[in-house]
């Protein structure tokens, strides 16, 4: 049974089941101000204080549009290969519910902002294509509150009217690696561009799963549930497997799936019908009076397209043309903004090779350690470079350069200082070498004798001994070349 | 004193800028008869002492360049008020205060205007006759238990009876245009767009519009000017070129070619309306107008369509009166329990009738049988208007198909309620600009009204149509005073 | 077309406006007149019109990103029907 990479496959009764899933993504979109009123979006604030008498939907009151927020979303359809809309409306969605001032949520339903596109996964098999079904705009709601008063629900309408973009994916991911991979990339993308923090503690990034099985072979996709709100990618992989299991469950049981709208209790790790609510849903979507189509012409897209970055799907294909990278080594360096900045710095001054090597190695393990963003890190991509051009010069070996890096860590300091300050500079003067393997070949008359008779592997112990009696200073280079002369 | 309220709001403006009355004398008149008039039931909230309060404050300091020099001014109770309760009618918001104001309440402050009170209205501006307010029926003081029409019954019969020298209204399928036309005064719905919407109650947002209601089409061009603006907050608001209306009204209207809908001759009609309209056509044509008759064809589609529109958006603009912001507030045992509790007790039994007309025809299965196909006619009601506006440079019709009927008479026929707007209704879903104008009375001795229709943003023709009009007919609205003891 | 008792019921719980029988039924008789005028509307073919989505004559107007609202919290929460100055309450919510 396997849930991973290239199809997740649930086995009952010899009979094969593929599992299917499809993600409606709700990514905040940066923006100053919120999508139809005029107040801020800042997250963590005092309950309430961000809320106008439009968020709070005030008799009277009428939304206008942010211009940003459309900018951001038709950016983002760019960023997902996406045909953008020239004309597209607002609707209302109307359902009550206490942090749903308006009583309705002004989205887009038949007519969104951002049509069909693609986005790729890097999957250990090769790239997968995930196709895009849509993209629209839409407001937040606020908050409900259920555990401070124990006799209450309290609301916080700071979130409320707040721009999101709902990106719908096609019923095209097939196992957990590939929602992973999908969120993972989709966030990458949006970041990319300046869209969306994908902040998921933030909740900048939640995801509505869609699953459903069936039998492998089938060509007819089965009924499906929808998960509400799932905010982490763990949850959202344990929503799914718990829930295929269900599915898969009943149908082994001669039953059929209702399809229905689910809830994932994180504490119990299990999805739950939320009809208890007695949600008869029947949103009555109508095109909002409040509001006009919005209209979009070329030159408005071409505008926003001169601006639009180079994507990861790009870059890594630079990266791998100019830099000869490999692909798994591009991957993970353009696999998020700030790392690929960072790499690019560093190797704009100093080799690429070694740049790629320390970043992904000794750098990411730092950062690993102190659970902190490469935007964090204690060294600068400055620093990076010049101790890179240490090794690469010659004046410290690459062993000297991770002891310099282990006192880096500490406060970020220049390389070139700690090599001056502890004397670490490599000794490369071919006399002072000679002199110290001189004194390793007299002080080992047995060793060198044994070598003389064939035993080649004694090699690595007279450079070993060298290295000791320089204090690891000696140029490894040029050691292994003098003592290639004098024992030969 | 009593004859500063006889006094048109142009004339009052006039007399204070040549300091022949203070504004505390003209404030204190209104009042005064306010006081006297309870049994009309027009206000819902007065705002008396703060109005003398602004009064002498403006005295103290006047602006005589202001279009409204300290002018008392009682205003419809859909329009949110700052500081003052707001009820749109309903006793959902019998306790809500704003602490805003709306835009065109705004535009009349800024002028120099000084609000002494909220008038009474349908419940949500739902209605013909005044009626469904939760305050109670307005008496029509053109006799006693006559309906001064709805929405806005409380502006008209504050208007006709002398409490206010000006009003304004919501018209979202002819209820500025009806109470005026059962009262004997004028009363104007702008073009779509032309006065803002920002901080009126909604009732059906692409239908409704505030206009004025006044005396005469003079004290209606002021109004209309002060009222309309571009505005930022309402996403519907147009920018387009506002006449100074007033100061270009010219009775003039030679070779203006006036359009006669031939289907707005509906069967059943009075006579008397019909000689009314035929009045009308004489007197455009002696001063030189030009009729010309037109096709309206899809006019019958009309009020059915509206009948589906409006509710389906007042069905969703209705859904924030939850009890959870503001308003009244039922206790329930859970957030549904509350919901149904507090919308049930909440609103009267017309604006139920309309949720749940549109409730269900925006519901899974009947949108496109109703909704979209509303929105098709409505389409082609447009088109009618368009291609009528091609021949002709205004229009004109009755402004209601009778004269105002006794309190209590059409309440348990809605259907029969609703005919009361078909000569309304088309251009509100066309988005025009209308005026009514009184024009002659019924047998009863009850004002008639005519409706003259411009082209969109085009209110100074059919105000200039409509001054020609009033100088020929030169009404006269006899009443009495029955209700000051 | 007629509305049964059962429609009513479920629009009006759509509605979340609470209703005994007997106003179902009342409220029923009314709906099917009110339908029944409305029902003219099928008589029109209108198969190839666009539907009229919007009557203001103009283009969508876009705002500035800017932040002009404040905290008016006092504001926002003076009218709520229970006095809490911090947030909107309801009654508990389960789900
Ligand atoms: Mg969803
Ligand atoms: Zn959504």
């Amino acid at each position: 049974m396997s849930k991973n990479n290239d199809e997740y496959l649930i086995i009952r009764n010899d009979n094969k089941y593929e599992v299917i899933i499809g993600l409606e993504v709700h990514a905040q979109v940066l923006s100053e101000s919120k999508l139809f009123s005029t107040s801020s979006t800042k997250f963590g604030s005092e309950p309430n204080t961000q809320v106008s008498l439009v968020d709070a939907a005030f008799p009277g009151m009428l939304p206008v549009i942010n211009e940003h927020c459309i900018k951001q979303a038709v950016k983002t359809g760019i960023g997902l290969k996406a045909n953008i809309n020239k004309r597209s409306i607002f609707d209302r969605k109307n359902y009550f519910y206490a942090d749903l001032p308006q009583g309705y949520q002004i989205s887009q339903y038949k007519n969104p902002i951002v049509g069909e596109g693609s986005v790729i996964l890097d999957m250990p098999n090769g790239e997968k294509n995930i196709g895009i079904e849509r993209l629209h705009l839409e407001q937040d709601a606020g908050k409900s509150i259920h555990d401070i008063d124990p006799q209450n629900t309290l609301v916080d309408l700071n979130r409320s009217g707040v721009a999101l973009m709902e990106i719908v994916s096609k019923p095209d991911l097939r196992s957990l690696d590939e929602v992973n991979a999908y969120i993972k990339k989709l966030r990458s993308i949006m970041r990319y561009l300046g869209t969306c923090d994908g902040n998921m503690q933030e909740g900048s990034l939640r995801a509505d799963v869609n699953v459903s099985v069936r039998k492998k072979g089938d060509k007819k996709l089965g009924t499906r549930c929808e998960i509400k709100n799932v905010n982490s990618i763990k949850f959202m992989q344990m929503a799914i497997d718990f829930e295929a299991n269900r599915q898969v469950d009943i149908i082994e049981e001669g039953g059929s799936i209702d399809q229905e709208t689910r809830l994932f209790d994180t504490k119990k790790n299990e999805t739950r019908s939320m009809r208890s609510k007695e949600n008869a849903h029947d949103y009555r979507y109508f095109p909002d009076p409040d509001l006009l189509p919005l209209e979009l012409n070329d030159n408005y897209i071409d505008q926003i397209k001169k601006d639009i970055p180079e994507l990861p799907d790009e870059k890594k294909k630079r990266f791998i043309e100019k830099f000869k990278l490999s692909p798994y080594e591009a991957n993970i360096l353009v696999s998020d903004i700030d790392i690929s900045k960072y790499f690019e710095e560093v190797s704009k001054k100093s080799d690429v090779k070694l740049a790629t090597n320390w970043i992904t190695g000794e750098l990411f393990a730092l950062l690993n350690e102190k659970n902190i963003e490469i935007t964090e890190s204690p060294i600068s991509s400055k620093n990076l470079s010049k101790l890179i051009n240490l090794i690469k010069d010659g004046t410290i070996s690459g062993k000297i350069a991770k002891s310099v890096f282990e006192i880096m860590r500490d406060g970020d300091k220049d390389p070139i200082t700690i090599v001056k300050e502890k004397g670490l500079k490599q000794q490369s003067d071919p006399k002072e070498l000679e002199n110290l393997i001189n004194k390793v070949i007299t002080e080992n008359p047995k060793n060198v004798e044994a070598y003389k008779s064939g035993k080649d592997k004694l090699f690595g112990f007279f450079v070993g001994q060298v290295m000791k009696n320089s204090n690891g200073k000696a140029n490894p280079k040029l050691v292994n070349e003098i003592l290639k002369k004098k024992l030969n | 004193m009593s004859n500063i309220t006889d006094l048109k709001l142009v004339e009052l403006v006039d007399k204070i800028k040549k300091k022949e009355l203070s504004s505390i004398e003209v404030t204190i008149a209104f009042i005064e008869r306010s006081k006297k008039s309870k049994k009309l039931n027009a206000y819902i909230s007065e705002n008396y002492e703060n109005a003398i309060k602004k009064a002498k404050i403006f005295d103290q300091k006047p602006d005589f360049k202001k279009k409204l020099p300290g002018i008392p001014i009682a205003v419809k109770d859909l329009f949110c008020t700052k500081n003052i309760r707001t009820t749109a009618g309903s006793k959902i918001l019998e306790n809500f205060v704003p602490t805003y104001e709306s835009t065109v309440t705004q535009n009349i402050l800024d002028e120099g205007g000084i609000i002494i009170g909220k008038l009474n209205c349908d419940e949500f501006a739902m209605g013909s006759s005044n009626e469904t307010s939760y305050f109670g029926n307005v008496q029509n003081p053109v006799s006693e238990n006559l309906v001064p029409g709805g929405s806005s019954g409380g502006s008209s019969s504050a208007l006709a009876a002398k409490l206010t020298p000006a009003t304004i209204g919501t018209d979202t399928g002819g209820s500025i245009r009806q109470p005026a036309s059962f009262t004997g005064t004028v009363g104007l719905k702008p073009t779509y767009g032309s006065c803002s919407r920002y901080g009126i109650v909604a009732f059906a947002s692409s239908l409704d519009q505030a206009g004025p209601m006044t005396h005469d089409v003079k004290d209606c061009s002021l109004m209309l000017e002060i009222m309309s603006n571009y505005d930022t907050k309402d996403s519907t608001s147009v920018e387009f070129k506002r006449e100074n209306y007033l100061n270009n009204l010219n009775e003039n209207i030679k070779g203006k070619k006036i359009g006669i809908p031939k289907e707005y001759r509906v069967d059943g009609m009075p006579k008397e309306i019909d000689e009314l309209w035929e009045k009308g056509i004489k007197i455009i044509k002696e001063n030189g107008g030009q009729i010309v008759e037109i096709s309206l064809p899809n006019t019958n589609y009309a009020l059915p369509t509206y009948y589906i529109v409006a509710p389906a958006e007042a069905s969703s603009n209705l859904a924030r009166y939850d009890g959870v912001k503001y308003g009244f507030r039922s206790k329930g045992e859970n957030l549904i329990d509350m919901y149904e509790k507090t919308r049930s007790e909440g609103f009267g039994d017309e604006v139920k009738r309309r949720i749940m007309i549109g409730t269900y025809v925006l519901s899974s299965g009947y949108y496109d049988a109703y909704y979209l196909k509303a929105q098709k006619v409505r389409r082609l009601i447009k088109n009618d208007f368009d291609e009528a506006y091609k021949k002709v440079d205004a229009i004109l019709t009755p402004s209601t198909p009778s004269s105002a009927f006794k309190i209590g008479e059409k309440l348990n026929d809605p259907v029969s309620m609703y005919l009361n707007d078909i000569f309304t209704v088309p251009i509100n879903l066309a988005g025009l600009p209308a005026i009514s104008i009184p024009a002659g009375h019924d047998k009863k001795g009850y004002p008639l009204g005519l409706q003259v229709i411009g082209k969109a943003f085009d209110e100074q023709s059919i105000l200039n149509i409509a001054f020609a009009l009033e100088k020929n007919i030169s009404f006269k609205n006899n009443i009495t005073d029955w209700w000051i003891k | 077309m007629t509305i049964d008792l059962k429609t009513v019921k479920h629009i009006s719980k759509l509605s979340r406006i609470s209703i005994d029988d007997n106003k179902a039924k009342k409220l029923g008789k009314d709906l099917n007149s009110i339908f029944s005028f409305i029902e003219k509307l099928n008589q029109l073919d209108t198969k190839n019109t666009e539907p009229l989505t919007s009557i203001a004559e103009t283009t969508l107007k876009l705002r500035e990103d800017e932040i002009k609202s404040e905290n008016i919290r006092e504001d926002i929460l003076k009218n709520s029907p229970d006095k809490n100055k911090d947030f909107f309450v309801v009654p508990k919510v389960v789900e």
